[in-house]
């Protein structure tokens, strides 16, 4: 068994109550407390024909209920006042001196050579929860315009799918989608939870609010299943990435989704979007992200664009910790590689790393994060098979042949600035 | 008058204001496809179309002015080519780039955009952005030489020599290449020579006009950022203005660096709800909503909040332009940028008496989605950021 050491955030008040569940009258999310309670709801159109909502409702729903949270001393801290800055350079990575994010205390132990655990009641898990943590819920509708109610009864037989905030944000709006919470799923992707988790950020229509996944062994720290997302105003480095196109039988690809590989990158990864609809696209995904599980390789997800852009990483940072094969000076900044990270946002906790803060510092870091290319090529070769998608014959030729060719090169530059004066 | 009608007049002024009426004329008789934009009106609308991007696209005027960009495009649009025009737009530079984009019919076809922003002289603030389209033909061209454009009376072509405009443009095409409908249309086609040239000449083009007419309104363009940050009040980054004008809700930013804490920013709800027009209240504190009936109380209660960096909200009697007062529940928050200090106000106004909001949220979530909406869009600008940043 490989485990690695170290100091989880918390993402919730009640955390570090572990230990004895405190009963009820405490307004969990528990099925002591949940099915009696009234919570705001958010019903969205499940709808092949999407189109982007542009009332902005979720928005200041989201948005409103979290000042709302942070007026109340939820968060335990106002991320607002922490400094953050684009480090120069090409790629454009976001830093975050952030040094109340991690807790002074000891190191817990996180096993990381499973991806899939089963889900464990005795541990923290969302149900433990206070209320007061919760925005509201997120469900489909049945009508044909997405609505909000202010106070909603919960259905007996429905578990509920709820939006909850992160009291060690990262950024302004921090918050966790938990799908079917009453149901204990433990953290891995299905198609119906991706599907939600996508809605979600095609709902709310906004290019700077991502969705986020990390499977355990990939840094997620709750075994309970969760999607995390927040709002940033810049682009994330790897959404500036170059891609290479992979063409794909016509025939195999009904779904209409187009896949690319990250180049000059230095994470590894797939990039799906298109499709037919929001469903082709998540099913796509999910597969891809099921297969990945099930041949216990530890991934995360980024989803952008309003779940147009899906990202898609195997990693290997962890098993790399556990065995040693990293080096001290990359320990010591403390950056644990999740999504975020592999996005190009890094929280650092050291004054002294936020300003030396480098794009060649964050690239080796995200280089160790990686899969080799032969890996890569390997995992690919598995998720393609899952997905039912099938490269032409003509790349993969030329992918074999290129396997060995270095990420060094440049991105063609295609901004040419003339300056047009005119007197 | 709704918010709706304070845009669409925004959107009909927003360049005869500028260019004078004249400027309508002379863009008219520009063959190429383009569009201008202006980012300072909520939603980043087009405000001109010109013939023959209507042409090109099957639209009539009507039916693009007033709506954004995105409009043209669809399912097989390249996400992260969306992206690059959208960080250009953000940080003000310009981007030449090969996109597929979607008739009115819905079929696609590839372009050649070339989009540049245009700076006031006196403050070099972005006032407008021009978006050229060229269609690019497949790469075998029925002549069979890649540079047709410096050659004249080929098949196919026309040639115009227009006198007008004062540049030495000596050939354009306009043609629709019939072969590139559905087919192969979604294999991505990159542009050659020819079509940049011919995008950067009609640039140019267009340049050269706007800047005549603006010397006509004594209110000078350019195509590179000349001005210095202006006199008076600070100007916001165009990146900001576009980010505030998705907020649909009443709201004003007040810059507490500068004397008597002027308003920076006013959203088009705040100019429908008290009868002001932007220009009206720019550079003013927010005082002037105050009158006879306004509780000293509560301004007192407002002050103390704002010099204890906290947030409040308020009830207080406020007064329109024409007179009529208001009971404004107000809600005033503290913005911070990169820094993590303070940098501007968020002053986000309710009437109390209007029952116009339908969406279900209580009064207090609407507003406080208004102060989130401006901290997440605040939160990225640097201390530095604004009109002195130099364009790339």
């Amino acid at each position: 068994m490989l485990t690695i050491k170290r100091v989880p955030t918390v993402v919730s008040n009640y955390q570090e109550d572990a230990g004895e569940p405190l009963g009820c009258g405490r307004n969990c999310l528990g099925k002591c407390c949940l099915p009696v309670s009234k919570l705001p709801l958010y019903a969205y159109v499940a709808d092949a024909e999407k189109e982007p909502s542009s009332d902005f409702l979720l928005n200041s729903l989201l948005l409103g209920q979290w000042e709302e949270r942070m007026g109340r001393g939820l968060f335990r801290y106002d991320v607002t006042a922490c400094e953050t800055k684009v480090i120069p350079g090409d790629s454009g990575f976001v830093a975050q001196l952030n040094e109340g994010r991690h807790l002074k205390k000891r190191p817990t132990e996180f096993r990381v050579d499973r991806v899939l655990q089963p889900f464990d009641p005795a541990k923290f898990n969302f149900t433990k929860i206070g209320q007061e943590e919760v925005l509201f819920r997120f469900e489909a509708g049945r009508g044909d315009k997405a609505y909000f109610s202010e106070s909603s009864s919960l259905d007996r037989n429905i578990s509920p799918n709820v939006v909850a905030i992160n009291v060690s944000p990262i950024e302004y709006g921090h918050v966790l989608l938990i799908p079917r919470v009453l149901d204990c799923l433990p953290q891995r992707i299905d198609a119906q939870s991706f599907l939600l988790a996508l809605n979600f950020a095609a709902e709310t229509a906004n290019p700077y609010f991502r969705l986020g996944y990390n499977s355990l062994g990939a840094f997620a720290t709750i075994n309970h299943l969760h999607f995390q997302a927040y709002y940033l105003s810049v682009p994330f480095p790897v959404e500036k990435a170059q891609t290479q196109n992979i063409p794909l039988v016509e025939d195999a690809a009904k779904s209409s989704v187009r896949v690319s590989k990250l180049i000059n990158y230095p994470v590894r990864g797939l990039v799906f979007e298109g499709g037919n609809s929001l469903k082709d696209l998540g099913d796509v995904v999910a597969n891809a992200c099921i297969c990945l599980q099930d041949n216990n390789i530890p991934f995360n997800v980024l989803i952008s664009d309003s779940g147009r852009r899906i990202f898609l990483f195997p990693q290997c940072y962890a098993e790399k910790q556990a065995l040693h094969e990293v080096s001290q000076e990359l320990l010591d900044t403390q950056v644990n590689p999740a999504v975020w990270e592999i996005g190009g946002h890094m929280v650092l906790k050291r004054k002294k790393d936020y300003e030396e803060a480098s794009e060649d510092y964050a690239w080796r870091l995200l280089a160790e994060v990686s899969l080799s290319e032969e890996r890569f090529e390997e995992v690919n070769a598995y998720i393609f098979e899952a997905t039912g998608l099938v490269e032409t014959e003509v790349d993969k030729k030329k992918d074999a042949k290129e396997s060995g060719a270095s990420y060094e090169s440049t991105m063609a530059p295609h901004f040419p600035e003339g300056c047009l004066v005119l007197q | 008058m709704g918010s709706n009608s304070v845009r669409d007049r925004l959107v009909d002024q927003s360049l005869t204001s500028r260019y004078s009426q004249w400027v309508l004329e002379a863009l008219d008789e520009l063959e190429d496809p383009f569009l201008i934009t202006d980012p300072a009106i909520a939603g980043h609308p087009i405000v001109f179309a010109s013939r023959g991007f209507l042409a090109m696209t099957g639209y009539a005027f009507g039916e693009v002015l007033g709506r954004n960009g995105r409009i043209f495009q669809g399912p097989a649009t390249d996400r992260r080519s969306v992206m690059e025009i959208r960080e250009a737009i953000r940080e003000e530079r310009t981007v030449q780039i090969s996109i597929l984009n979607y008739r009115k019919d819905g079929t696609p076809h590839w372009i050649l955009f070339h989009m540049c922003p245009i700076f006031g002289a006196e403050d070099g603030r972005v006032l407008h952005f021009v978006a050229v389209q060229v269609p690019i033909s497949k790469r075998r061209s029925r002549c069979g030489v890649e540079r047709c454009g410096a050659v004249l009376g080929t098949c196919r072509e026309e040639v115009r020599l227009d006198k007008d405009l004062d540049c030495s443009h000596h050939a354009r095409e306009v043609f629709v290449d019939m072969d590139s409908r559905g087919l192969e249309a979604k294999e991505p086609q990159m542009a050659g020579d020819q079509e940049k040239e011919k995008a950067a000449n009609a640039i140019n083009c267009i340049l050269s006009a706007l800047n005549r007419y603006s010397k006509m309104t004594g209110r000078v363009v350019c195509g590179k950022r000349c001005g210095s940050a202006g006199s008076g009040v600070a100007s916001l980054p165009s990146s900001l203005n576009i980010s505030l004008g998705r907020i649909k809700q009443s709201f004003v930013l007040t810059d507490p660096h500068s004397p008597d804490m002027p308003i920076v920013y006013a959203s088009d709800a705040f100019l429908s709800l008290t009868g002001y027009s932007r220009q009206e209240v720019l550079g003013r504190n927010c005082r002037f909503l105050n009158g006879p009936g306004t509780d000293y109380e509560v301004l007192k209660e407002i002050k103390k909040s704002i010099h204890g960096q906290q947030s409040c909200t308020v009830r207080l009697l406020n007064y329109r332009k024409d007179g009529s007062s208001f009971r404004n529940l107000l809600h005033i928050s503290p913005v911070r940028n990169a820094s993590g200090k303070i940098a501007f106000y968020v002053c986000v106004q309710m009437d109390e008496s209007s029952k116009n909001i339908d969406n279900g949220l209580s009064p207090e979530m609407w507003q406080l989605g208004a102060v989130g909406a401006v901290k997440v869009a605040v939160r990225s600008l640097s201390s530095s950021a604004g009109p002195s940043r130099p364009s790339q």
